[in-house]
């Protein structure tokens, strides 16, 4: 987000567009598009200075949805022509939006470095754990033993993490969130607010090629007890407050504790900390199954941004001088030619 | 020089107006400052000239090796000078390598200067000389002047101290005060460059000073009588004015930055590292008082994918890489296409495929820029043909860019590239100013047609942050006017259709095709695009001179060619087409006019010399 932006009043329809959308009936991306378009006129933000930035993918078509500035871009380059957008006009509010294969994949050289530099902007990375547009080859993310035409008889390689990847690769905000979500505008507000880089994957139902996928954490019978919505300088609590993530000392890992009574102290629950990239790095880590599914914002610990420091850069390198072009091209050993011969 | 030697030399008919140096020695041993600072004061001589620098690839390749030979080619004097030249009169060789490496093309007759010093055993059997060629009599068809320079350098610089590595590091500052002598130049311009080079090291100043000075004064001695004199070659007639000296990188670079100036906008700059592009990148990150961003990205599909980004932003986006960097930018290309922004791509070709040669010069990309994309994806295509002209080339480029929506690619070479040439300081006030215009309310009453297209076939340019104009652009089929995804038949023809006569009509924005040497009509065409201006130009006038029928046409504007230049070679009896390639330029003439367009191609990493190319001639019209 941008510090000065001013205020804007709009409404949901202010940012919807008369384009037809065209994902699969009962898509996640139905509801990641609705809680977007929702959340922007709750951050005041103005559709003449937004612009939505995609690469390929079932994802990237978001930004034909959005009635503010889009480029829908080339497989997995979305960072890069953030880049460029943001440098050439720094005021202006950048969204990417990306999938597991666009961002993980094809794209993953371009997320590492958009990160590592800390542009200032907001990606979106539509996990589904499978290709979508292409008819439902495994991705990047798919788990191990993944079914899927180029794997029929599954998938054999490891899955990357992505809020993993984006904290490796130096990341300042991460968050989770998945699109039925309630909590999405939420996060989507707080990556807004973050100045830099802010990372969100959001699991996101494909209903063709991956159904159901995420109901195991997702499904909102049970929710509670399968996921721990982190909430900054609140203990880390779960199934209604019974139980809670501590801090197993000697192994240096996560544990899962009982809560007796409300006394979560007692217990050992830690208190999120946003700026605590040690737990952060066990939070992205946690696994799914043992521990519940880290939702919300897992990291968040801003620092000064790429395009800030190209400025202030080109600031101190022009200070003082004239952009005379005449003289510039007149630089270095010249000699005059007269009439008389050439001198110095 | 030629004419002082002790036997003719076999083209030496008529007296001698220019010289070809070549000082060639180990990557380590300075060669290319040598080279420089020599071109420098043949510049302040009056003389006109021509470069060739020619470098390893390997950064340090190890001492006295062949391979790692570095040379650096001067032609100068009091005639108008187009090549590096073809043979060189000169030859200082540095350690065995660089004699072994470069006797061969010296002329017949011409001079070697050796270091004796550095003709050790070892040295010699690391050069695969089993005896030492100043002592077989292999040399005897060229006069050798052998001595100990590195012991005269040590010698030279003896009072200031230095360790025997640094002392020895003199030793290019030597030769060049000797071949100051030697062509009558004046020592103070390049005392006042040492002076000004080793400003916080008074000693290595002084020390490198008095090497120049010892040099020079060896020249003077009586020991070199009899074989060389000294030599003046006085200044070529040239049109009073500022001059100094351009490699093609600075020219492309001060070029990119004149157009953006022009186009009243901040230039953004997104590249690679990538030889022989690179040094376009480290001549623009300094000077962003001129509104330029320059961003070093993590490969080449980010470089441009930025670039684009800046100019859909509002910037004139700017990327630049040489054959296989530009390989990996062509899916952008087409986005570039697709959505009709302006993008400046330069290519500073080198020979390929693949790796192939990177510090080698080659005209082997012009099939990858005229046709090098997926689907109908017309580019516009523009060619410089020296380094003074890349500059004229580059805000073409820009100009082409901006006014009709579109990428444009810039060709030049590793040659163009890396060689210098004097350059009259043109006057930014002579060229005309193309201003870009943005969107800035809706185009058709209520309505906004991001693809409503002008006059010319270009889209309007539509900066995000403008309010009221929202729209999506990508790279799926647009429809005509709106720019909404539009799949259906009658569409993806009509937007073909509109793309091709957009590139097509830039021909109108573009002058005739001119004849830079003979008629228009004739017996022979030698058709020539990039840098083999100088050879084909020298080749053309000497064929001239002895009464043949060939004139000498070359393209600066690839694609889309001149609207004449179909009907001009038409009036030849015949084409010859002399490229680094295996005849790219030769099958586009062939395509677009039905004629029959004969190459000489030659792909051996080095340019053209005149003598292949007069020889071609004769050889064409006997």
């Amino acid at each position: 987000m941008n510090a000065i932006t001013p205020i804007t009043t709009t409404t949901l329809k202010d940012w919807e567009t008369d384009q037809e959308v065209r994902w699969c009936p009962g898509c996640g991306d139905y509801a990641i598009l609705k809680a977007v378009q929702r959340t922007l006129p709750e951050l005041g933000a103005d559709p003449a200075n937004t612009v939505f930035v995609s690469g390929i993918g079932c994802s990237s078509r978001f930004p034909y949805y959005v009635e503010s500035y889009g480029f829908h871009t080339i497989h997995g380059r979305a960072p890069a022509f953030a880049t460029g957008i943001k440098l050439a006009n720094p005021q202006l509010d950048v969204w990417l939006v990306t999938g597991d294969g666009d961002g993980m994949s094809i794209g993953g050289n371009h997320m590492m470095h958009v990160l590592r530099r800390n542009l200032d902007c907001q990606i979106l990375l539509f996990n589904n754990e499978i290709y979508g547009l292409t008819k439902g080859q495994y991705s990047p993310t798919s788990r191990e033993g993944t079914t899927s035409p180029t794997t029929p008889l599954g998938s054999v390689d490891r899955p990357a993490s992505p809020c993993a990847f984006a904290l490796g690769a130096g990341a300042r905000f991460i968050a989770r969130g998945f699109d039925v979500s309630k909590e999405l505008p939420n996060v989507l507000k707080a990556a807004y607010h973050h100045k830099g880089a802010a990372f969100i994957e959001i699991f996101q139902n494909c209903i063709v090629y991956n159904k159901d996928r995420f109901e195991d954490f997702a499904a909102p019978k049970g929710a509670e007890d399968r996921q721990l919505w982190l909430q900054n300088a609140e203990p880390m609590l779960f199934a209604k407050g019974t139980k809670g993530i501590a801090l197993d000392t000697e192994k240096l890992t996560l544990k899962v504790v009982d809560v007796v009574d409300g006394d979560w102290q007692a217990a050992g629950v830690i208190v999120h900390d946003v700026t605590n990239r040690s737990i952060a790095h066990m939070l992205v880590e946690m696994p799914f199954g043992p521990f519940p599914m880290a939702l919300g914002v897992l990291y968040d610990d801003p620092r000064p941004t790429f395009e800030a420091a190209v400025m202030a850069e080109r600031e101190q390198a022009a200070a003082g001088k004239e952009p005379n072009l005449a003289k510039l091209l007149a630089k270095g050993q010249t000699w005059t030619v007269t009439e008389d011969g050439p001198e110095l | 020089m030629a004419t002082q030697l002790a036997e003719p030399t076999a083209k030496s008919n008529a007296p001698q107006e220019s010289v070809v140096v070549r000082f060639a020695g180990d990557s380590g041993d300075g060669m290319q400052l040598t080279g420089g600072q020599f071109t420098l004061s043949s510049a302040l001589a009056g003389n006109d000239f021509a470069t060739f620098p020619d470098f390893p690839a390997e950064i340090r390749a190890p001492q006295g090796t062949l391979f790692g030979v570095s040379a650096f080619q001067i032609n100068f004097g009091s005639t108008s000078i187009d090549t590096a030249g073809d043979a060189p009169d000169v030859l200082v060789a540095m350690n065995p390598a660089a004699l072994k490496t470069n006797v061969g093309a010296l002329k017949p007759g011409g001079l070697i200067i050796a270091d004796t010093g550095e003709f050790t055993k070892r040295n010699l059997e690391k050069a695969k000389y089993d005896v030492s060629p100043l002592e077989d009599g292999t040399l005897a068809k060229w006069q050798v002047l052998a001595f100990d320079i590195s012991a005269l350098t040590l010698e030279s610089v003896k009072p200031f101290g230095l360790g025997n590595k640094e002392a020895l590091r003199c030793k290019n500052m030597w030769t060049l005060g000797l071949a100051l002598w030697m062509f009558d130049r004046d020592r103070a311009p390049l005392i006042d460059w040492l002076n000004a080079k080793f400003a916080k090291n008074k000693v290595l100043a002084d020390a490198n000073i008095a090497a120049l000075n010892a040099g020079h004064a060896y020249g003077e001695t009586a020991e070199l009588e009899g074989s060389i004199h000294k030599l003046h070659l006085g200044p070529v007639a040239t049109p009073a004015g500022l001059y100094r000296t351009i490699t093609g990188a600075d020219a492309v670079a001060l070029g990119l930055v004149a157009g953006a100036q022009l186009a009243h906008l901040p230039m953004f700059f997104g590249g690679y590292p990538i030889t022989p592009a690179s040094s376009i990148l480290h001549a623009l990150v300094r000077l962003k008082e001129f509104g330029v961003t320059t961003f070093q990205a993590e490969d080449e599909i980010a470089a441009i994918c930025a670039a684009i980004g800046a100019s859909y932003a509002g910037q004139l986006g700017v990327t630049s890489s040489s054959g296989p960097g530009i390989a990996l930018k062509g899916e952008a290309m087409g986005l570039a296409v697709m959505t009709e922004l302006p993008l400046v791509i330069v290519n500073s070709q080198r020979g390929g495929p693949s790796t192939g040669l990177p510090t080698k010069t080659e005209q082997s990309d012009l099939y990858q820029a005229v046709y090098g994309r997926n689907g109908d994806a017309p580019i516009p295509v523009v060619s410089a043909r020296s380094p003074s002209d890349a500059f004229e080339c580059a805000i073409e480029a820009c100009r082409i860019a901006v006014q009709y929506m579109t990428p444009v690619i810039l060709l030049t070479d590793g040659y163009i590239a890396n060689a210098a040439e004097p350059w009259k300081v043109p006057d930014p006030a002579d060229y005309a100013e193309f201003p870009v215009t943005f969107l800035a309310e809706k185009n058709a009453g209520d309505t906004l047609l991001p693809y409503k297209r002008d006059a010319k076939g270009a889209r309007p340019w539509i900066k995000p942050g403008t309010p009221g104009l929202m729209h999506r652009i990508g790279g799926i089929e647009k429809q005509v006017d709106t720019g909404h995804l539009d799949y259906s038949p009658a569409n993806h023809q009509a937007m073909t259709d509109a793309r091709k006569a957009k590139v097509d009509g830039i021909a109108q924005s573009i002058p005739d095709q001119d004849v830079c040497l003979g008629n228009p009509g004739g017996k022979l065409a030698v058709v020539g695009w990039g840098s083999t201006y100088g050879p084909i130009h020298q080749a053309v006038g000497r064929a001239r001179a002895k009464g043949l029928d060939v004139s000498h046409i070359h393209v600066r504007h690839i694609w889309p060619l001149p609207q004449n230049l179909g009907e001009l070679l038409k009036g030849y009896d015949k084409v010859l087409v002399p490229e680094m390639n295996t005849g790219q330029f030769k099958t586009v003439l062939r395509d677009q006019f039905l004629i029959d367009a004969r190459p000489l191609t030659k792909t051996s990493g080095q340019p053209f010399t005149i003598a292949e190319i007069e020889a071609a001639i004769e050889g064409a019209l006997a």
